[in-house]
């Protein structure tokens, strides 16, 4: 038996021929305005994680006598709100609230998506039907509606925020992960598995994640932009989050009494939006291209 | 033809069904007792008891649902409780107004959207390509909510050409097509308009470029045929798929003009919506909910079936 190892392991080249991932890696890679937009979502990340090292000022300390400061303003590089806070302070801020409630959301409508598609692709039958006719009725509504329908009906709050924007999530995904899987089990591979006496966890397992997961996870990536965006709706419609958190989406609905004053400073929490939903978007774009992923 | 008809409308039935549930049900997740936003704070067990029996809440769900439903098909959405004025007259006021807005955002959408995809797709991999598809995906990425304030922080608060929010002199309930009315119009269809430009550009342009990459063109240029002629083959393929991306954008544009509405105090069934919100009014909310979505799910039908109507391929499968 030894013996017989040893032939094999000798027999083994020398170098192993680059993975799947080393090739999608090395394409992104040459992908510059994917690298970009990647670099630029770390850092708008990393900025909201580490806010309070960078040395910022206060953003809930308000001031009467410095409201709608302008840009340039000193001490106040961005400006003032109605309030008197430092803009600065508060875009970088309200990241947090707003990429967390804008990317969560995507994640967890992914692996609750993804793991009902699975089940209804694979298993097929009554259990497809029922999963697939409930998905169908909460993809009957359009996104921003159905958003807007769960938080108003749920109040205002973070909380509130995650699981509307996640139940509108899980249709999508799902359907996609289901036609994926469905496409992937007519094929002769899973018919020899079975016939070989694999359970069916152990083919889902072995089988199938690994060839469905990545058009899934492709089409997730592609949601970010609209989540963000309809997370920050939310906030802007006062049904998300509440004052005086900093928040994107909510800093753009103060503000708006500002337009007539200095329009300047009420447009930037949108420039923010606007930044990250378009990195989103490009990042996506690019993964998709650099793993093959055809609608 | 008409077996296809029938079989998408038993497959739409039960979705309408089940869309009306999730209009019902939104009621019940919400946390606390309706009936707290129109009692007066010192309302006897008595008075309450009278007022959830006349609003019917002292039933048990199902049967509450058949009641709600039972007078729903029949037009009778329930009253509003802040206003005390039939749901379904206000709602059908504020659909009308925000129909307006939507078909005015695709008239404008759609031709832009079809142009650029076309001209991307048939220059694929050129600089046009890039220019287009670089619009194509910050019209996407754009939020339409900011683009609302900018636009109206432009050519209201600076250059002072058009107005920033209402629907003109008529109000909410006139509506007339004469500048004074028209210039209102104007700000947020545009608004409106840019995320499905984006979108339909998208989708046109990877359409009309994996049809030029088939070998039927190839054949067709073979045999000689004039490049108008190919290029009008190419566009009866791209047809069924464009319209149905058209189609889903107008129903998405009558339930996300929500933001938009608001933005602009656009007197329809966001505006609507956005006010029943914040005087927790339930039954305007499930209302306005259940009419959107239903209009929504009837878009979807009628793109299915004139999509089969235009592509035989669709009704053989």
């Amino acid at each position: 038996m030894t013996v017989v190892a040893d032939t094999a392991e000798v027999a083994e080249p020398v170098r192993k021929a680059p993975g799947y991932w080393a090739g999608v890696f090395k394409r992104f890679l040459n992908d510059p305005v994917a690298v970009t937009c990647t670099i630029v979502v770390l850092l708008l990340i990393l900025a909201a994680i580490f806010a309070p090292y960078l040395g910022l000022n206060d953003p809930y300390k308000a001031s009467m006598i410095k409201r709608l400061k302008p840009i340039g303003f000193p001490g106040f590089p961005l400006g003032t709100d109605e309030q008197g806070r430092d803009m600065l302070a508060r875009l970088i801020y309200g990241g947090r609230l707003t990429l967390f409630v804008g990317l969560v959301p995507v994640v967890l409508a992914f692996f609750i998506g993804s793991t009902l598609g699975l089940v209804a692709g694979y298993v097929g039958g009554w259990i497809n039907t029922i999963i697939m006719r409930t998905v169908d009725v909460f993809f009957a509504f359009p996104s921003v509606l159905l958003a807007i329908a769960i938080s108003s009906a749920l109040g205002a709050g973070i909380i509130n925020s995650l699981v509307s924007l996640t139940i509108v999530f899980i249709p999508p995904i799902a359907r996609v992960a289901e036609s994926a899987t469905a496409s992937v089990r007519a094929l002769d591979y899973i018919d020899a598995a079975r016939a070989t006496g694999g359970s069916a966890l152990t083919i889902i397992r072995v089988h199938v994640i690994g060839n469905v997961l990545g058009p899934i996870f492709v089409y997730a990536t592609s949601l970010t932009s609209v989540c963000m965006i309809l997370a920050a709706g939310l906030s802007f419609l006062g049904i998300g989050v509440r004052p005086p958190e900093p928040e994107w989406g909510l800093m753009l609905n103060t503000l708006r009494t500002a337009i007539y004053i200095n329009p300047w400073i009420a447009a930037l929490p949108g420039v923010m939006i606007f930044i990250t939903s378009l990195c989103l978007n490009l990042l996506s774009d690019g993964l998709r291209s650099a793993m093959n992923v055809k609608d | 033809m008409f077996a296809y008809l029938i079989r998408r409308l038993v497959y739409v039935l039960p979705v309408a069904v089940g869309v009306s549930i999730i209009c019902f049900l939104l009621v019940h997740i919400a946390p606390g007792d309706p009936l707290t936003a129109i009692m007066p704070v010192d309302a006897t067990q008595e008075e309450q008891a009278a007022m959830r029996s006349a609003y019917g809440l002292d039933k048990p769900l199902p049967v509450q649902y058949a009641i709600w439903i039972g007078k729903a098909v029949t037009g009778d959405l329930g009253k509003s409780i802040a206003t005390g004025r039939p749901v379904a007259g206000e709602v059908f006021s504020a659909v009308k107004n925000s129909l307006l807005l939507a078909f005015t955002a695709s008239v404008i959408a759609f031709p832009i959207g079809l142009l650029l995809g076309f001209i991307a797709g048939y220059f694929r991999d050129t600089i046009i390509d890039r220019l287009v598809t670089a619009f194509a995906i910050t019209g996407v990425s754009v939020p339409n909510y900011w683009l609302g304030i900018v636009l109206v922080i432009v050519f209201s608060v600076q250059l002072g050409w058009l107005p920033s929010m209402g629907a003109g002199p008529g109000g909410s309930g006139q509506w007339a097509w004469d500048y004074a009315h028209i210039k209102h119009l104007i700000l947020p269809s545009v608004t409106l308009a840019v995320v499905p430009i984006g979108i339909v550009a998208r989708t046109v342009r990877a359409l009309v470029g994996d049809i030029f990459s088939m070998d039927f063109v190839q054949a067709l240029y073979a045999k000689g045929m004039r490049h108008g002629d190919v290029l009008r083959h190419v566009i009866r393929n791209a047809a069924p798929t464009a319209l149905s991306v058209m189609g889903l954008q107008l129903g998405y544009l009558l339930g996300g003009s929500i933001l938009i509405e608001t933005v602009f105090n656009w007197p329809g069934s966001g505006f609507l919506l956005s006010n029943a919100i914040f005087q927790r009014d339930l039954p305007l909310l499930q209302g306005t909910i259940l009419v959107l979505a239903l209009f929504f799910v009837s878009m979807n039908l009628i793109v299915d079936v004139a999509q089969a109507a235009i592509d035989p391929r669709i009704k053989r499968s």
